[in-house]
C-alpha cells in the first residue's frame, strides 16, 4: 500500500477487516509479523523507542472516539503536545492554541470539558490536536461514526481543508462510503487483511467487484455473508438429520 | 497436568518479569521528572490529600479501641500506667504502617487502577503515545512518586492521631495518670528501632501498593468488566502482599 504526499487515500472494509490494524501498525502501536512499514522513508519501530517516539511528532493521529483528556479543558487538550514537546511563552501557547481550534470551529468552546461537549465537536477537537504540532502525516481513525449528517459534512470538508492547506498525507480508515468517496483520492478496499481492490472513487463506483459492489451498494449478501459461518439451520434444528 | 503446571509457572514468570520491567521504567522515566515537579505535587493532591480524612478518622478510631483493649489486659496485672507504652509500640511498629497500607489501597489503590484503565480503555494513553508521550513517564511514574510520598506521611498522620485517640480514652475517660501514659511512651519508643523501623514499613509498603495498583490499571483489558476486575485485583493483591511484606520485615527487624 502506498500512502502519497498531498494526498487523501481512503482504507475502507468492512468491521474486522484490517483497516485501524494498518494505522497501528503505521504508528508503531503494534509490530507487523511479516513485511515492513515505511514512513518519510524510514522504517518504523525498528530501531529504539525514543527513535519510535521522534518518527511520531510527524504523525497527528485522530482516534474514533477522539480520546481526549477528560480531566483536561478544551484548550488545555489542543495545548497538551505543545506543552510536552516545546517551550513556548504562555501568551504565544495561548493564541496558537485559539488559532487551531479556531480552525475547527471551537475557539468559543476553548474553556469547556470534555464532558461538556458533543461527540461530533469532541472529534473536532482531537482533530486540532492532532494538528498542533503541524505533523506531515494525519491518520483518521473512523472520523464518521456515530456523526449526525452535519457533524459529519463538517468533519469531511476539515479533513479535505487541512488536507491542502497544511500540505499533509492523509490516510482516512472509514466504512462511510459516501463522505470517504467525497473527499478521498484514492481508495482501498480490505477485506480480512487483504487488500481486494484499489483505485480512485470513480473507479471504485464503477468497479465490478463484487465485494466493492456489495460495499458501495450496501447489498445485505454477498462475498461479506449475512450469516455467521458455521452449521445450517437445519443441522441447528435437527431437520433431515436422523436422531439415535 | 505437569503440562498445565509447567504453562501456569511459565505464565507466571511472564508476568513477574513484565512487572518488573514497567517498575525499572517506572523508575528510569521517574528520574527525568524532577525537572517537573507540578506533575507530581497534582498527584499528591489528589493521593494524599483525598486519603487524609479516612486515615485520620480510622487512625482516632483504633486509638479508641487500642486504648480500652489495652487497659482491659494491663489492669490484670496492675501495670494500666504502661498503656501510653502499648498504643505507641503497636502503632508506631505495626497497626500504623499496615492499617494506613491496607485503606491506602481502598482509597487511593482502586482510584489509580480505574482512573488508569478508563484512560486505556478511552485509547488516552494509545493518544499519548501516537503524540510522542510516553505514558509511564506522563501518567506512571508520576503517581508512583506521589504514592511513594504520600504513605510514609499518612502512616505518621495516622499514627499520631492514633496516639491522640489513645490519650483520649485511656487518660481522659478512662483515668490513666497523664504523667505516666506519656512518660513510659517517651522512655520506652526507640526513634531508631521503633518509629524508624515503622517508617521503612510504610515505605516499602507504599512502593508495593502504588505498584500494584498502577499496574493493574496499565494492564486492564480495555473494557468496563476488565477495568472492574483491575480494580479489584489492587485491592486483594496489594492488602496480601502488605501483610505478607509485614511478616517479612517484621522478622528481619526482630530483635
Amino acid at each position: 500500500m502506498q500512502f502519497p504526499r498531498n494526498k487523501i487515500v481512503a482504507v475502507m472494509g468492512g468491521s474486522g477487516s484490517g483497516k485501524t490494524t494498518i494505522l497501528r501498525l503505521i504508528g508503531g502501536l503494534i509490530s507487523p509479523d511479516a513485511g515492513q512499514v515505511r514512513v518519510f522513508g524510514e522504517a518504523i519501530g525498528q530501531s529504539t523507542s525514543s527513535k519510535l517516539y521522534q518518527q511520531r511528532r510527524n504523525m497527528g493521529m485522530l482516534f474514533q472516539h477522539g480520546a481526549l483528556f477528560t480531566d483536561l479543558s478544551v484548550f488545555e487538550n489542543v495545548a497538551f503536545p505543545l506543552r510536552e514537546h516545546t517551550n513556548l511563552p504562555e501568551s504565544l501557547m495561548h493564541d496558537l492554541v485559539l488559532l487551531k481550534l479556531n480552525a475547527v470551529g471551537l475557539r468559543n468552546a476553548a474553556q469547556l470539558k470534555p464532558s461538556e461537549i458533543s461527540g461530533g465537536m469532541a472529534r473536532r477537537v482531537a482533530l486540532a490536536r492532532a494538528v498542533a504540532l503541524d505533523p506531515q502525516l494525519i491518520m483518521y481513525d473512523e472520523p464518521f461514526a456515530g456523526l449526525d449528517p452535519i457533524s459529519m459534512g463538517v468533519t469531511a470538508n476539515l479533513i479535505r481543508q487541512l488536507n491542502d492547506a497544511l500540505g499533509l498525507t492523509s490516510i482516512l480508515v472509514s466504512h462511510d462510503v459516501q463522505e470517504s468517496f467525497a473527499i478521498a483520492d484514492y481508495v482501498y478496499f480490505l477485506s480480512e487483511g487483504t487488500v481486494v481492490a484499489q483505485g480512485t472513487p470513480t473507479e471504485m463506483l464503477m468497479s465490478e467487484h463484487p465485494y466493492v459492489q456489495q460495499f458501495v451498494n450496501a447489498y445485505v449478501d454477498g462475498p461479506v455473508p449475512f450469516h455467521y459461518p458455521g452449521k445450517s439451520l437445519a443441522q441447528d434444528l435437527g431437520i433431515g438429520v436422523a436422531h439415535d | 497436568m505437569i503440562s498445565q503446571l509447567g504453562h501456569g509457572v511459565r505464565a507466571w514468570l511472564n508476568e513477574m518479569g513484565f512487572a518488573f520491567r514497567t517498575l525499572w521504567a517506572i523508575f528510569i522515566n521517574g528520574m527525568g521528572l524532577w525537572k517537573r515537579p507540578r506533575l507530581i505535587t497534582t498527584q499528591l493532591h489528589f493521593i494524599g490529600n483525598y486519603s487524609l480524612v479516612i486515615i485520620l478518622v480510622s487512625g482516632l478510631f483504633v486509638g479508641f479501641v487500642l486504648a480500652y483493649q489495652g487497659y482491659y489486659t494491663l489492669n490484670r496485672y496492675g501495670s494500666e500506667e504502661a498503656l501510653g507504652l502499648l498504643v505507641a509500640l503497636s502503632l508506631t511498629r505495626e497497626l500504623g504502617p499496615v492499617i494506613t497500607a491496607l485503606l491506602f489501597a481502598g482509597r487511593a489503590g482502586t482510584s489509580l487502577t480505574a482512573e488508569i484503565g478508563l484512560m486505556k480503555a478511552g485509547e488516552q494513553l494509545a493518544a499519548m503515545e501516537m503524540m510522542a508521550v510516553n505514558p509511564i513517564q506522563r501518567v506512571l511514574a508520576p503517581r508512583f512518586i506521589a504514592g511513594l510520598i504520600a504513605m510514609p506521611v499518612l502512616a505518621i498522620l495516622f499514627t499520631a492521631m492514633g496516639i491522640w485517640g489513645g490519650y483520649l480514652v485511656g487518660v481522659q475517660l478512662v483515668g490513666v495518670d497523664a504523667g505516666a501514659f506519656w512518660s513510659q511512651m517517651q522512655g520506652g519508643v526507640d526513634l531508631r528501632d521503633d518509629i524508624g523501623n515503622g517508617i521503612i514499613k510504610s515505605i516499602v509498603f507504599g512502593i508495593a501498593v502504588t505498584f500494584i495498583a498502577i499496574y493493574q490499571g496499565y494492564q486492564a483489558q480495555p473494557t468496563p468488566d476488565g477495568v472492574s476486575r483491575a480494580t479489584t485485583r489492587t485491592v486483594v493483591i496489594s492488602s496480601l502482599m502488605v501483610l505478607w511484606l509485614d511478616f517479612v520485615l517484621t522478622a528481619l527487624m526482630f530483635k
